[in-house]
């Protein structure tokens, strides 16, 4: 039993479900993030632990608690919303103690617990305004604030960050962080940005189509995506799926494919496993990221298996620190990632290299990772 | 909040605006007049206003018909002035508006913020009292009113008013509360807040201009009610209205055109200081929501 404990929660409109069979399990402290695109159900998988939606069946529990049918206000969460929801007639201090005021905590204790909050979220200043006076950045703050003061077991962020502007938003990204390994407790966080995903979690739930698609550490996500929806939605520039033919020759299983120029390419799998070799003479959808595919002086010098290939370059797209290099691979568009100061052009051929251990080939009929 | 103001208005050349300020003082003056011929000859004596020129300026100013109004005056049998209706209107009119207010602004919440299954069918059911004509319900109103034992009396005339006024008060307060923020009441559910503090603690605050509009709407309306008062009141408890109508109206004695003009002010004169005193919140009330400021 985790702290948090999603047991086979569906969610379901009249005969609509819109949630299916979710199962997830928080340990304490844990970071979790629930991301995906909009529609995918997280924000209503999120409405269900705070409870302000019922759950079709199965149950949400807190610290071994059920907490099915229990109000809102008895689940000791707090929720920060996307639009701060800040209530507008009180100050920015009545708003931090509103909760506590209901929860009948005397005042000389709120007053403390409000000015505690208020120094560690450096928003002392502000105490007396109203929220129609701050600006973006402050009201998330105050937002935040108003979640930390309950001291709550679980804490629900619902896309926080999205309505502030680039610049803050990654401010902001790294003082949730910094907050969260300085007080150590349990987040639930919605979004549908994969970078904020990435960045603040411990652990990720990719979610599509009411179905959690896979569950991991940011890593795991990133590297051994479970399928196609996750290996295309996560990451930027998306993960390039270019359609291989697999040729099994003795111990060594190939990925036939063609460059721009129709000339067939070899790439040697570096894990052959016998569920790739069952596909043998199929074709697959081989997924590598744009930074497994570089120049080759930039080549991860760890990896074990580089494979170089000779291809004509189409586009550059120089972003400061990388350069990015469209090129097209078995006639689909493919983006590699290489050095800034890599000596490539547009229209000329350049060499490849390719770090096959961070390739991962799918099903392109049932969309799953082949292991 | 779009207010009116030199600055968003249409540049015109001067000519133009002569024009403008002309023509508008010209019907200014056409809509003052009933006003100015009613207080000038509420301050003249009786004999001035039988010697025919009801537009010249009192040669002898008296406020002799207002204190005869007021108080003196006779009403139906007795010379009592308007000032014992008047207190009825007020006794029928201050708990009518309050609590037509109160159960508007209750129902808006519920229908906006506690969604229920049949909530729009509700609500269209409820727009019916905005809808029907007054005469229509006279008799059944009679009735229930008998069966509650209610018949002649203030608390009937509050019911009556209240029944009646609901309907445009949840409009008003639905309306409004629809384009506020739902996340607030879920941050406030969350915080702990019950169903009435919320309503208390986080939707009033923020209903000034709509609590504005509804009160002048149910003020104005049921203080200017003439049928209900004269259908449902009795003697004790008769609206300022019916008893105008009983002062200017009598058939026997002499006409006493000073006091009835004297009257008829008095009896206009709460709803007037009513606008003046709240009217800019009503236009922007009225306005609110409809135009994104």
């Amino acid at each position: 039993m985790g702290f948090l404990d999603i047991n086979n929660v569906t969610k379901s409109y009249g005969s609509v479900e819109v949630l299916h069979q979710v199962d997830i399990s928080v340990e304490e402290g844990e970071f979790l993030v629930l991301v995906g695109p909009s529609g995918c159900g997280k924000s209503t998988l999120l409405n269900m632990i705070a409870g302000l939606e019922g759950i079709s069946s199965g149950e949400i529990a807190i610290k071994d608690q059920v907490m099915n049918g229990v109000h809102p206000s008895k689940r000791n969460i707090a929720m920060v919303f996307q639009s701060y929801a800040l209530y507008p007639n009180m100050t920015v201090g009545q708003n931090i103690t509103f909760g506590l005021e209901m929860h009948g905590v005397p005042k000389p204790e709120r007053q403390k617990a409000m000015n505690d909050v208020a120094k560690l979220l450096q928003i002392e200043p502000l105490l007396a305004r109203k929220p129609g006076q701050l600006s973006g950045g402050q009201r998330q703050r105050v937002a935040m604030g108003r979640a930390l003061v309950r001291n709550p077991d679980v804490f629900l962020f619902d896309e926080p960050l999205s309505n502030l502007d680039a610049k803050l938003r990654v401010d902001m990204r790294t003082e949730i962080k910094k907050l969260h390994q300085k007080l150590g407790t349990t987040i639930v966080y919605v979004t549908h940005d994969q970078i904020e995903a990435m960045t603040l979690s411990t652990r990720i739930a990719v979610m599509n189509g009411g179905y959690v698609q896979q569950l991991g550490t940011p890593k795991e996500i990133y590297d051994t995506p479970a399928n196609l929806f996750v290996a295309s939605f996560m990451g930027s520039p998306s993960m390039n799926l270019i359609s291989v033919g697999v040729k099994a020759e003795g111990d060594t299983i190939y990925a036939e494919t063609d460059n721009s120029e129709g000339e067939t390419i070899r790439l040697a799998f570096a894990q052959p496993s016998a569920a790739l070799k069952a596909h043998d003479g199929r074709q697959i959808t081989l997924g590598i990221r744009p930074e497994a595919i570089t120049d080759p002086e930039g080549a991860d010098r760890n990896s074990r298996h580089i494979e170089t290939i000779r291809n004509m370059v189409e586009v550059t797209e120089p972003a400061g620190s990388d350069t990015f290099v469209a090129s097209t691979l078995g006639g689909k568009e493919c983006i590699a990632r290489m050095r800034a100061d890599a000596d490539v052009g547009p229209n000329r051929i350049a060499d490849f290299a390719i770090n096959m251990e961070k390739a991962v080939p799918f099903d392109p009929a049932t969309e799953a990772r082949i292991v | 909040m779009a207010v009116a103001s030199a600055e968003n208005a249409v540049r015109t050349g001067r000519f133009t605006r002569t024009f403008i300020y002309l023509f508008l003082l010209l019907f200014a003056l056409f809509y003052l007049m009933p006003l100015l011929v009613m207080i000038l000859n509420s301050l003249k004596p009786l004999a001035e206003i039988r010697g025919g020129n009801m537009l010249a300026l009192p040669k002898q100013w008296t406020i002799e018909p207002w204190l005869s109004a007021w108080s003196t005056a006779q009403v139906g049998v007795e010379p009592t002035g308007l000032k014992p209706f008047f207190w009825n209107s007020i006794k029928m009119v201050v708990p009518a508006v309050v609590l037509s207010t109160v159960m508007g602004a209750l129902n808006g919440y519920v229908l906006t913020k506690w969604r229920f299954r049949g909530d729009t069918i509700l609500f269209g059911l409820m727009l019916f009292a905005c809808f029907i004509p007054f005469q229509i319900v006279l008799i059944p109103m009679a009735r229930v009113l008998g069966l509650l034992g209610l018949a002649g009396s203030t608390p009937g005339l509050v019911l009556v008013h209240l029944v009646y006024g609901v309907g445009f008060t949840t409009l008003y307060f639905r309306n409004y509360y629809a384009a506020f923020p739902t996340e607030l009441v879920r941050a406030a559910q969350i915080d702990g807040a019950g169903f009435f503090r919320i309503f208390w603690r986080i939707l009033l605050p923020s209903s000034g201009p709509i609590v504005v509009v509804s009160v002048i709407w149910q003020f104005t309306n049921i203080w200017n009610d003439f049928l209900f008062g004269a259908s449902f009141a009795d003697l004790d408890s008769m609206p300022m209205t019916v008893a105008l109508n009983n002062l200017v109206s009598s058939s026997t004695g002499v006409k006493e055109y000073n006091v009835h003009f004297a009257g008829a002010i008095l009896a206009a004169l709460p709803t007037l200081l009513v606008y003046i005193v709240a009217g800019r919140y009503f236009v922007r009330g009225l306005m609110a929501g409809s135009v994104k400021g």
